[in-house]
């Protein structure tokens, strides 16, 4: 709780960017957001969608004529005004390569240490270092690290720098399922131990679902969808083309732990969820991700289902799918809304409608943290 | 075994492609780093007009350089005004058709070294902090070394064979002008045939392991995926 209670910095960012469809043909952008993030801001879309333009005008690497970029009381770019790169208050991870090859690890720290004169926070240099785990490669050259390695030696070298804003564009993106799992529980600790705001890239909804305080939704150079991860990633609006990713997100408390049968019990905003080993902590605060493939509906709750999670609830839309067989149905669950995607058959078969009542099974969700 | 007067031909040789090459890599460095990054339309005529030289007979930019530094050439009118006389048939005459002739062996190769950095390590400089002349002193240039590396050895190299510029401009004159390639003509005309012999061996001596140590380095380097190549 008191993790929770703790201020976080509020940085504001305003970014206006038009883009004709005269540079490339199929591509326009016209965004227009205005920020106020504490903590990390997740930039979800496809890849062509914008986000790396948007995240790139920010920092000042690609420059839009038309473009309007102000950082809280600074104007970094507007029609008369562009202030280049390194004169903005910015960390920025690429998705690979974003170590200087001729330095090793320790002279790319030194690189950036030596050109941001900020004060120095007792300790930080040793706590940085010992979060990312990178003590023991200084002496090494970035073609002599492994690409998680390069990724947590970038992150840490952006956190020594003390920006105004940590910009990450797809930082785990070029790296294999293995090495991302293992960079993962880095990010978050970023998130928690440094007050630095965080705009993060990425077309990972684990990614967004487990790290993003708040999400944006980029389609087709557009801002489509924002807010919350929970409200986003229930919205097939933020993930046309994704439907298997289609699914929901919230938080909950672990109420409960039944070491016989090695299930938690987790208090969520639609009611009691069991699952597997999803901590044993009673009390810890964890975040579920259920993908509207995993959600099925049935008209009476059934004794004889091998399907251990099933509750009562109300149908509130349908939409399509992007598979033309299949229907997507949003559905409350008291607070909650989920998702579930069926086959247009059994929407016939089961006459759901807006306003029915029913029971949903859940036959798995995933813990995100 | 060097007579004298090969020795003073070797001496004015080394001495010219050592100017040569110092006064190519401080003009050529800018040059090749505008060719590199710029987006100018002018960097495919600009580059052309470096490249010339790789397939003009030396001659004919003998000839032009003959005129242009001459006292009614405009390089001479400029010379004569700053009070140098006329360049031609003096050392520094050469250095300066030298420069001329040696200039896309320096170039060429500074240049597809700073194309091979791509833009990734200047960026990553500007995000870190780094100005536009921070970027290019510790971020270019020591990515760029292996292209340095080629470019003075092939300059270097390069202005040692140089013969028809030489004729053209240089003429003949002992310890000004007379460079190894014009000594060795001259041993050929007069049938010094042992003279001629022991500077010839002398000079493929030379050649061999001037282009032998960068061939090495090259292998050597290999893995730092810089090319060498020279392109017309």
């Amino acid at each position: 709780m008191i993790e929770m209670l703790k201020k976080k910095r509020s940085t504001l960012i305003k970014v206006r960017l038009t883009q004709g469809e005269n540079i490339q043909r199929d591509f326009s952008l016209d965004i227009d957001a205005s920020l106020s993030v504490p903590g990390v801001v997740g930039i979800f879309g496809e890849s062509g969608s914008g986000k790396t333009t948007f995240l790139r005008c920010i920092a000042g690497l690609t420059r839009l004529g038309s473009a309007v970029v102000k950082f809280n009381d600074e104007v970094w770019q507007n029609d008369e005004i562009f202030i280049p790169t390194h004169q903005r208050s910015i960390g920025y991870v690429f998705q690979e390569d974003g170590l200087l090859p001729h330095l090793t690890v320790e002279k790319n720290i030194e690189y950036a240490l030596r050109r941001n004169k900020k004060t120095s926070i007792k300790g930080l240099y040793e706590k940085v270092l010992l979060i990312l785990g990178i003590e023991n490669v200084l002496d090494v050259f970035p073609d002599q690290l492994s690409g998680g390695e390069r990724q947590r030696v970038s992150i840490a070298r952006s956190l020594l720098q003390q920006p105004g804003i940590l910009l990450m564009d797809e930082p785990l993106a070029s790296l294999d399922e293995r090495r991302k799992r293992e960079i993962l529980p880095y990010l978050e600790r970023i998130s928690k131990h440094f007050d630095i705001p965080i705009l993060y890239v990425s077309h990972s909804v684990e990614e967004i679902a487990r790290l993003a305080d708040n999400v944006l939704v980029f389609k087709q150079g557009r801002i489509v969808e924002k807010g919350p991860p929970n409200s986003v990633f229930a919205s097939e609006n933020s993930l046309i083309g994704l439907s298997d990713e289609v699914g929901v997100v919230f938080d909950g408390d672990i109420s409960a732990w039944d070491e016989n049968w090695e299930l938690s019990t987790v208090t969520t905003g639609c009611g009691d969820l069991f699952i597997p080993k999803a901590g044993t902590v009673v009390g810890a605060k964890i975040r579920v991700r259920i993908l509207a493939k995993d959600v099925s509906l049935i008209e009476t709750p059934q004794s004889q289902s091998s399907i251990l999670n099933q509750l009562p609830a109300e149908v509130v839309e349908l939409s399509k799918d992007q598979n033309t067989a299949m229907s997507l149905v949003r559905v409350r669950v008291k607070s909650e809304q989920l998702v579930a995607r069926i086959s247009r058959k059994s929407i016939e078969q089961l006459k759901i409608v807006p306003g029915k009542s029913l029971w949903i099974q859940i036959k798995a969700a995933a813990v995100l943290n | 075994m060097l007579t004298p007067e090969n020795m003073a031909a070797i001496k004015l040789t080394l001495e010219l492609a050592s100017c040569v090459t110092l006064i190519l890599l401080i003009l050529g460095t800018p040059l090749a780093w505008w060719l590199a990054r710029s987006k100018s339309k002018w960097t495919a005529p600009v580059g052309a007009v470096v490249a010339l030289p790789l397939v003009l007979p030396p001659t004919v930019l003998g000839f032009y350089l003959l005129l242009a530094m001459g006292p009614n050439g405009y390089l001479g009118q400029v010379t004569v005004a700053l009070g140098l006389g006329t360049l031609p048939f003096t050392f520094w005459g050469l250095v300066v058709g030298s420069c001329f002739y040696s200039l896309p062996f320096v170039v060429q190769p500074i240049q597809v070294a700073f194309q091979s950095i791509g833009n990734r390590p200047l960026e990553i400089a500007a995000i870190l902090g780094a100005g536009p002349f921070d970027r290019f002193m510790t971020v270019a240039l020591p990515l760029a070394k292996p292209g340095f590396l080629t470019a003075t050895i092939l300059g270097f190299a390069h202005t040692i064979g140089e013969f028809g510029v030489v004729l053209m401009i240089g003429g003949n004159i002992p310890n000004e002008t007379r460079v190894v390639s014009v000594q060795m003509y001259d041993h050929v005309e007069a049938l010094a045939y042992d003279q001629a012999h022991t500077l010839a061996a002398a000079m493929i001596l030379f050649s061999f392991f001037t282009l032998l140590s960068l061939y090495s380095y090259q292998k050597a380097s290999s893995r730092a995926k810089t090319s060498f190549g020279i392109s017309i």
